[in-house]
Formats: C-alpha cells, sequence, structure tokens
C-alpha cells in the first residue's frame, strides 16, 4: 500500500447504540437501518472480510452499485468521506468514520462456484458467502433472490489494482478493533456475509466475529 | 460493413451512435465488433440464453484472472463459475468493465439535455436507458443490471486508487471478437462512457458481423491462460452435458 490514508476515529459510545450484536464467523445477516441513524461495523479479531450490500429499504430495486460509488468519488477504494451510491446514481449512505483506512468494492463475494474455477473442482462444498447472502435474504422475503447480488461491498478486505491493471487479493490492512462507520442517507436494509472463505488471505484463512452497532439519528 | 458469411443481416449489422440491441447468440459463434471511426465505447452485458438468472459477473470475471480489464486471451465469467465468452481477438488492449455505465443526469451535465422537438432522432440517448429497453424485452429489468464490460474504453487505476481516463484506447477499424462458450444473451449500447470527457455527443458507428466457429480446441489460448480458466472451461463442459449438449 503506497497511498496514505488519514484514519478517522468515531466519538459515539457504543452503550448508547440501540443495536449491538456480535456476528460469528461464517454467518449472514440482514438489518434496517433509518434514515439519520449511523451503522459500524467492527472487526474484532483483525483482517475479518465483511462483505456487504445495501438497498433502498423502500425500493428494492434501488440498490448499492460498486461502479456508481466508484465513479462518484474517482477512486476504487472506500473510506471516510466515501458516499456509497445506488444503482440510480443516490448516495444510500456516507461513510463517516474509518480506522483501517481502505476497503474494496471490486473483488465481490466468494461462491461454490466461484471458488471451484479459482482453487479445485472439489471445493464446491465449502461455506461461501454467496450462500449466505442468498440464505440471509431468503430468510428476511420480500422476494430477494440471487438475482439481486450485484458486486459488494468488503469491509477490511484488501484488493490492490495496479496501473498496469493487475488485481490480487492481499493480506488484509485491518486489525483487532478496528472499524468502519457509516451514516443512513435514506432508510437502508443491510445484508451482511461474515465471509467463511478458507482458501486466500482475505480472512488471514482465520475467519472470526464481526461486532455490528446501530445508533439512532442525532 | 459485414464480413463475408456473417450471419448477421447487412441492415442490422451495426450500431450506429447511441443505439441499442440485443440477440441471443449460439454457442462457438464469433461476435467481432468493430469501432469503425475509433470513438465508440460498447457498454455489453451477458446472461446465460437458458437462464437469465445466470449472467456476468464481473468481480468473479477479475479475480479469476488476475486482472482489473478485459482483453484477448481472457474470458467472461457467469456468476455460476462458468465461461459464458471468451476474447479470441482484439487491436485494443484494454477494455474497462470496473466503472459502470452513462446515465440521463451524467449525460444532459456532459451533453446538455436536448429536446426531442429540435434534435429528432438525434436525440442523446444514454447507457442506462438502451440497456433497460432491451433487457425490457426480454422481460428483465433494473434488478438484471449488473456491472457491464465498456468495450473499447480503457480506464486505469493509480497507485492511490485513482480511476484515470485513458484517451485513444481505441483506433478507427479496431476490434474485439468473442466466441460464445454457451448461449447467450448478448446487449450491447453504443453510448459515450461515464468518463470521457467529450462533450459533443458523438459516440462512433459500431459495425457487428458474426461466424460459426469451431470450438474452443484443447490448446485454447484463452483455456490455457489460466489454470482457473480451465477449470472454467470444465465446469461449463459439465454444464453443457446436463442439458444434452455436446461440448
Amino acid at each position: 500500500m503506497t497511498a496514505t490514508t488519514a484514519l478517522k476515529e468515531s466519538s459515539r459510545d457504543p452503550a448508547r447504540a440501540r443495536l449491538d450484536v456480535v456476528l460469528p464467523a461464517g454467518d449472514g445477516w440482514t438489518q434496517e437501518i433509518g434514515e439519520g441513524e449511523t451503522f459500524r461495523i467492527v472487526d474484532l479479531e483483525g483482517n475479518q472480510a465483511a462483505d456487504t450490500l445495501f438497498f433502498n429499504s423502500r425500493d428494492f430495486d434501488e440498490r448499492y452499485s460498486a461502479m456508481e460509488t466508484i465513479r462518484a468519488q474517482g477512486n476504487i477504494y472506500l473510506t471516510t468521506g466515501t458516499a456509497l451510491m445506488s444503482s440510480e446514481g443516490r448516495p444510500l449512505l456516507e461513510i463517516v468514520a474509518d480506522t483501517c483506512g481502505r476497503h474494496d468494492t471490486l473483488g465481490g463475494a466468494c461462491s461454490a462456484e466461484s471458488n471451484q474455477v479459482r482453487y479445485a473442482l472439489e471445493k464446491k462444498h465449502m461455506h461461501n458467502c454467496r450462500d449466505s447472502f442468498v440464505l440471509a435474504l431468503a430468510r428476511y422475503g420480500h422476494g430477494l433472490t440471487k438475482r439481486d447480488l450485484p458486486p459488494n461491498i468488503n469491509f477490511f478486505m484488501n484488493v490492490p489494482v495496479t496501473p498496469a491493471g493487475a488485481l490480487t487479493f492481499a493480506d488484509g490492512v485491518s486489525g483487532a478493533g478496528r472499524y468502519v462507520e457509516m451514516r443512513a442517507a435514506t432508510d437502508v436494509l443491510a445484508l451482511i456475509s461474515n465471509c467463511p472463505q478458507l482458501n486466500n488471505p482475505c480472512n488471514a484463512y482465520n475467519p472470526t466475529p464481526i461486532r455490528l452497532l446501530v445508533w439512532r439519528g442525532d | 460493413m459485414t464480413a463475408t458469411g456473417s450471419l448477421l443481416q447487412e441492415w442490422e449489422a451495426g450500431l450506429r451512435p447511441g443505439q441499442a440491441w440485443s440477440r441471443r447468440m449460439r454457442r462457438n459463434q464469433v461476435l467481432r465488433l468493430t469501432d469503425l471511426e475509433g470513438t465508440a465505447c460498447v457498454a455489453a452485458l451477458f446472461y446465460n440464453a437458458r437462464d437469465f438468472l445466470e449472467r456476468y459477473n464481473m468481480p468473479d470475471t477479475l479475480k479469476a484472472q488476475y486482472t482489473a480489464f478485459l482483453t484477448k486471451g481472457r474470458v467472461l465469467y457467469s456468476d455460476m463459475g462458468r465461461v459464458l465468452c471468451s476474447i479470441v481477438e482484439d487491436t485494443c488492449g484494454w477494455h474497462d468493465t470496473l466503472v459502470g455505465h452513462g446515465m440521463k443526469a451524467g449525460d444532459a451535465a456532459r451533453f446538455g439535455a436536448g429536446r426531442y422537438q429540435e434534435l429528432r432522432n438525434e436525440r442523446h440517448r444514454n447507457s442506462r436507458d438502451n440497456l433497460l429497453v432491451e433487457l425490457g424485452k426480454h422481460g428483465l429489468g433494473k434488478r438484471d443490471l449488473g456491472a457491464n464490460v465498456n468495450f473499447f474504453a480503457r480506464v486505469e487505476v493509480d497507485e492511490t486508487g485513482a480511476l484515470r481516463w485513458i484517451p485513444g484506447a481505441s483506433r478507427p477499424g479496431g476490434f474485439v471478437e468473442l466466441r460464445f462458450e454457451m448461449d447467450t444473451l448478448v446487449v450491447l449500447s453504443n453510448t459515450p462512457h461515464p468518463l470521457d470527457p467529450v462533450t459533443r455527443y458523438r459516440p462512433g458507428p459500431v459495425a457487428l458481423a458474426a461466424r460459426p466457429g469451431p470450438a474452443a480446441a484443447a490448446d485454447d489460448p484463452c483455456r490455457l491462460s489460466r489454470p482457473e480458466n480451465g477449470r472454467g472451461f470444465a465446469l461449463t463442459a459439465q454444464y453443457l452435458m446436463e442439458i444434452g449438449e455436446t461440448p
């Protein structure tokens, strides 16, 4: 990592959060977050990838767009100040604090099938983020399915791209206790897979829990 | 404009400036897109023609091949670990798939809004609306409009992660050829790239030509370019047998 990124801490008190849960490694999760609320994801033990999507919870057809997001800020890495843009070109949330420094949105989610391509045909049985996404959406209901999984955010994950166009999955830039915090610009549904990947260093080969907090609007 | 033996009719074998297009391509057909004036950008989406729920997946395509762009020797993966098509020829060397497609608001800021009453058939069309129109003809819509490919556009990423539009990525007559590895619905829009700094709406015309081709050989360069692609072709062959085709 050659870029220096300013880290920004938050003064929010976890004791005052309206929601404070731990999502174990390998689990999926959905949560509605209201306009004006603040959402924090904490990498409790370090080097954990949190695969994340957001939907406008009043119109699920409008959802997070990696392409709109990187184009709006002219940069592929997400950090403090990044507006997480929707497929309609509107901000869904804005990152307001970040003690990790940068997050990926090009690497997508692992799946049973992409694991077969990337590692070995006999890897299909392994746990993966796409399965966690699909199960979490099926439990949430409202007709959301695999069809509703565009390229996602990988909080705490490091996917460097070089000027020559190489793309790799590198060791994480995160560490125990680092977090990212974002404020919802509209009512959103958050969808997370706490990544179970065991085949590459996105989790340092050791998937660990994340902590999820939501504070009501100021 | 069409190659000898083209499977496409002359009257439909091109994309005028601003035109959208969709068509089912058969397995082993080769589709050539030619940037006649060197100023085109073709936004493209790909779906399994038998099951539209299976579609082009940008992250899976990039991470399987350790690349942030597309060119000859690389393949386009679906979200099911299979190869939709292979890039078998390419005179440009770089096709963007990171930055997505232009929308009405961004295009209006660049080119002016423009009223149909004055512009008539020259009224500007934007990539997103074009793609939605073609998707709608196949019963698809916003939920199906994911990350696209932008043929003839080059966008680099510097050391800080900043996006950089590279002008002149394509030359007049530059072309790219796609060989389909399964029956595929192709959706195209010849509309300005969202990062192209041009202020005049003038995407150049694109010629399209299709021809039948042989199946990818055992020593096909796309198959061999990465061990991942060998596995992707194996998964594709397995699927073709499942649906009763001979790989």
